[in-house]
């Protein structure tokens, strides 16, 4: 079970042309439960990308305390980052492979590559993909590994709609399976109601939470665009507040 | 013109351009009619007959070790040094004068001065040859490791890759294109360094054998010793560098 609960005081990145330190994140408290969906919303450049990279151990430099329920080095974790990140030398199969333990069962990886439908490109080199593959074939990296915190960072930009809408779906049904605990960055206010259990407003410089908001939408509704249309004007009605931020 | 027409046209032209060179040393070495340039049939004859007594091959494979042990010596200490210095400012900032010390040193002061301390023998010689060029490795791969990619180290570090994944699969190929420029100028360098240094010091090898044709002044003996000589490295660059360059590009679009 991998809750993670959040305590940043303070996150500050130097100025590349000034002494003095911007300061990013301020007083950000968030505690996440175990299998939980959580979106982020918030202006770009507000520091959401940051906020994951902590989560995920990249960056130590920082004011505060980020838990797991389990110890940090039992935690699988999944990164989806905003561009693919796949090694340019590696065939997307191989790119797959190197991130999973030895003698992981080959079929896992068949599953993910033709439910994304990867499987025709899997002996391919990155460069010769499509960005809208490649993306796919990343999303497969974070799936395999079958991690127990998978950080998503507005994976699904620049996938055309159709396609995008088929992932969020294969995404949520991932999701039912291995129940998973996820952090996901978005600008797209609907796709994060389709999504999530919980919505994380933030404002921008120095990000903090403005708003954590319950989505009531049922789970059977979620791909029903006037279910979704409607929660979402609601919530726009109710919080006018939160218009600046999206 | 298509493709296939095109390369047909390169290789017709090299060869064309070979031609010519040797119409033109024979041209100008049967006008001079002089010792001092012999045509090209002649320093073929000696080829061939150096070939034959054994003596050729002898030398070109006592120069062709001490050229393959220096050249991995350098290579894999350079490499090493190289990520280090890339890698840790602190060394970097600590080693980087030393290095331009290293690198403007003359070839033939390392050379003499390794032979002054450690004798006449042929650990010093390799040695000599190692220091000339162990800082082109450096300074190459240094660059390398420098310009690693954020976002793929990143990426391994976030789905906890093992060392050994993230140096062989992340970083090497990163550095592939570095260590390939410092092969092939290192053996380029490295070839004629050995040969001063088998010249000053050694009894055996292609550069004893010149020294001798020069005391001689048998032209024809030091022109056929040098074909021999060029025709091998080629081979070496036909047969391994290229190969292995087109290797680690095939992932390129």
């Amino acid at each position: 079970m991998t809750e993670i609960n959040l305590t940043i005081e303070q996150k500050k990145f130097p100025k590349s042309n000034q002494a003095q330190s911007e300061n990013i994140i301020a007083d950000l408290n968030l505690n996440i439960h175990s299998g939980e969906f959580v979106c982020l919303i918030g202006p770009s450049g507000c520091g959401k990308t940051t906020l994951l990279n902590l989560v995920a151990g990249l960056d130590e430099n920082y004011q505060g305390k980020i838990t797991f329920g389990a110890p940090h080095n039992d935690c699988r974790i999944g990164y989806v980052f905003q561009n693919p990140r796949l090694l340019p030398w590696r065939t997307v199969r191989e790119n797959i492979e190197l991130v999973l333990p030895r003698h992981t069962p080959s079929h896992t990886i068949d599953d993910l590559l033709a439910s994304m439908k990867l499987t025709a490109a899997q002996d391919t080199y990155p460069q010769r993909l499509s960005l809208g593959m490649s993306r796919r074939a990343a999303l497969v990296r974070a799936f395999a590994i079958n991690p127990d915190i998978l950080l998503m960072d507005e994976p699904f930009v620049s996938l055309d709609a159709p396609t995008a809408r088929k992932i969020r779906k294969k995404l949520l049904t991932l999701w039912e399976q291995q129940f998973h605990t996820v952090l996901f960055v978005t600008h797209d206010l609907r796709e994060a109601i389709t999504l999530a259990d919980r919505l994380i407003f933030l404002s921008s410089s120095p990000m903090t939470i403005v708003r954590d908001v319950k989505i009531t939408v049922p789970r059977a509704q979620r791909f029903d665009d006037r279910q979704i249309e409607s929660f979402r004007h609601e919530l726009l009605s109710k919080y006018p507040d939160l218009t600046p931020l999206l | 013109m298509t493709s296939v027409a095109q390369s047909q046209r390169d290789r017709y032209l090299a060869g064309l351009s070979l031609f010519v060179f040797i119409l033109l040393w024979h041209g100008i070495a049967s006008w001079l009619a002089t010792p001092l340039l012999p045509e090209p049939v002649k320093v073929m004859t000696v080829l061939w007959s150096e070939f034959h007594n054994g003596d050729l091959l002898h030398h070109l494979c006592i120069t062709l070790f001490r050229l393959t042990t220096s050249f991995i010596i350098a290579m894999l200490l350079g490499s090493a040094l190289g990520i280090l210095l890339g890698r840790a400012p602190v060394f970097d900032h600590f080693f980087d004068n030393w290095l331009i010390i290293f690198l403007n040193v003359p070839a033939l002061v390392t050379i003499i001065l390794c032979y002054v301390w450690f004798g006449l023998s042929e650990v010093a010689a390799i040695l000599a040859v190692v220091v000339n060029k162990l800082p082109n490795v450096i300074v190459t791969l240094r660059e390398g490791a420098k310009s690693l990619d954020k976002d793929l180290l990143e990426m391994a570090q976030s789905y906890r890759l093992c060392r050994r994944k993230i140096l062989t699969q992340v970083i090497w190929p990163q550095l592939h294109p570095y260590f390939m420029a410092a092969a092939r100028s290192g053996i380029a360098l490295i070839w004629k360094i050995v040969l001063v240094v088998e010249l000053l010091g050694r009894s055996d090898g292609m550069g004893f054998q010149l020294h001798l044709f020069f005391q001689l002044f048998d032209v024809a003996s030091i022109l056929a010793y040098t074909i021999a000589f060029i025709t091998v490295i080629q081979m070496i660059e036909i047969s391994l560098l290229k190969p292995l360059d087109r290797y680690g590009r095939r992932w390129q679009r």
